[in-house]
């Protein structure tokens, strides 16, 4: 695995990358200046939010249900807040308790 | 047997790129480079090569075609000049960073402007930073030469890099001259088939071309072209020396034209080495020690070998068809001059501005250089060393 510590000697040429699905390993969580918070008690799991998240924030298991955020890939864009129908998702700004 | 022809610059770089039989050609016309694409295109509607050409509607398109193509698994060529080069600069350095191997005829021509078509090296000397190899050609035979050679450098396993070849605008683009062909099974024995490592048509390996490449990588990716260019040196002499054996015709990094035991010499590019050697020989005829140094490949720089070949003269002219407009010296001045200071070696410089626009560059005007050099050597004094020949001025 090529990361920040790689030697330059031991990189593919031009940053070539030779396997598929690549983009897991690029996490750009920390772009987010506002964060959202999910209100587990408040879901009914009606399933509107995970379609509309542009990135793969939020993960869904294999029960259906979705689950708490995956803040790896969240970059606090709050599309998925704005089309709760609940209120089960509430924007906070970062770092703030 | 080689085939005996006489041939213009580009229909000797066009019948290279005949013989060489891309898979893609993607260019557009633009003067004195024009006739390249428009021999190939009859080539390609007489099926005399199975080459895919792509006829975009500018410069910049035909560069990303040579791109894409290059980066499915292509071979890929183009040829361009001047304007033309200068709407693809943005292609020139993706080309250069994702490791192409594209190959090029630039058929050097001054950059507008004002409106200027006739020869200088303001284009090539306007990419000279961006990763490409560059080789430059006295007459249609280099061009052709270089042409055949091309490919085998640019895809060497430890090269990797687009390379392009120079010729100059009209004096050797439009001039007929003869010229010794090869034939084309050798030359197709010569170049051999691509078969890149990495390329995305592959199905067996899913790739990425051209990823987000931020502070903790991009530094080490051009680190990376830097070694590449240094191995290509080695490349280019191993290559020629193979192509020696094919053809007998021998290329070096540069050529030496009685150095040996000059003391005054004459650095130069393309077509004006020609005239150059015409006044070392009359020179020489005089008693005269005067010596010329050809740069065959600009880019890699063999700094350390023309400051070693230079090393017992007593005085050097550089020569540039170009101006850097830095208030100091000539592209190819400041390296050679940089070689030799890095290397120890204080031979006395000038750096001489010349035959921009196309301005014809006579053996009268060459021979002046000899003769403020042979002052140099006699009074020890350079004067200003930042000097211009064939300029009007009172």
């Amino acid at each position: 695995m090529i990361d920040k510590n790689t030697p330059a000697d031991k990189l593919t040429i031009g940053g070539n990358i030779y396997d598929a699905g690549n983009a897991r390993e690029f996490k750009t969580g920390d772009w987010r200046s506002i964060k959202p918070i999910f209100l587990s008690e408040k879901c009914k799991q009606c399933g509107l939010c995970f379609p509309v998240c542009p990135d793969d924030a939020i993960p869904v298991g294999k029960d259906q249900l979705r689950k708490d955020f995956d803040y790896d890939y969240c970059k606090g864009c709050g599309v998925c807040a704005k089309v709760c129908p609940f209120g089960a998702i509430e924007m906070k700004t970062e770092g703030e308790n | 047997m080689s085939i005996r022809e006489r041939l213009s610059g580009n229909e000797a770089a066009a019948t290279a790129m005949k013989q060489i039989n891309p898979d893609v050609v993607a260019a557009f016309p633009i003067t004195p480079s024009t006739e390249i694409p428009q021999y190939f295109s009859t080539f390609v509607s007489n099926g005399s090569v199975d080459t895919e050409f792509v006829a975009v509607e500018s410069e910049h398109s035909a560069m990303s075609a040579c791109i894409g193509a290059e980066a499915a698994g292509a071979r890929a060529m183009t040829a361009t000049s001047a304007n033309g080069l200068s709407l693809m600069w943005e292609m020139i350095y993706i080309a250069s960073s994702l490791r192409l191997p594209i190959v090029m005829s630039l058929v050097n021509r001054a950059v507008s402007g004002p409106l200027n078509i006739h020869n200088d090296y303001s284009d090539a000397m306007g990419v000279r930073d961006s990763g490409w190899i560059m080789l430059f050609s006295e007459n249609n035979q280099e061009a052709y030469d270089n042409l055949i050679m091309a490919h085998r450098i640019a895809e060497h396993k430890d090269v990797l890099l687009p390379l392009m070849i120079c010729q100059d605008g009209f004096i050797t683009s439009h001039s007929i001259e003869n010229i010794e062909l090869i034939e084309d099974e050798k030359v197709k024995e010569f170049v051999g088939s691509y078969h890149p490592q990495h390329y995305l048509l592959n199905d067996k390996e899913p790739m990425a071309v051209g990823p987000m490449d931020l502070q903790a990588f991009l530094f080490e990716h051009k680190y990376e072209q830097a070694e590449a260019m240094r191995n290509a040196k080695k490349v280019i002499l191993e290559v020629a020396e193979e192509f020696e054996k094919m053809t007998g015709r021998k290329y070096g990094l540069f050529e030496e034209y009685k150095l040996d035991d000059a003391e005054i010499a004459v650095v130069c590019m393309n077509s004006t080495a020609g005239t150059t050697k015409d006044v070392v020989d009359a020179l020489r005829e005089k008693g005269i020690k005067a010596g010329m140094l050809k740069v065959r490949v600009f880019r890699p720089f063999p700094a350390e070998e023309i400051a070693k070949a230079l090393s017992h003269v007593k005085a050097v002219a550089v020569l540039d068809k170009s101006d850097s407009l830095n208030g100091a010296g000539g592209a190819l001045f400041e390296d050679v001059v940089s070689g030799m200071y890095v290397n120890g070696n204080n031979v006395k410089a000038l750096s001489y501005v010349y035959g921009i626009g196309g301005r014809d560059t006579t053996t009268k005007d060459i021979s002046s250089v000899y003769t403020d050099l042979e002052e140099v050597v006699k009074t020890g004094n350079v004067g200003n060393p930042y000097r211009y020949l064939g300029l009007r001025k009172e």
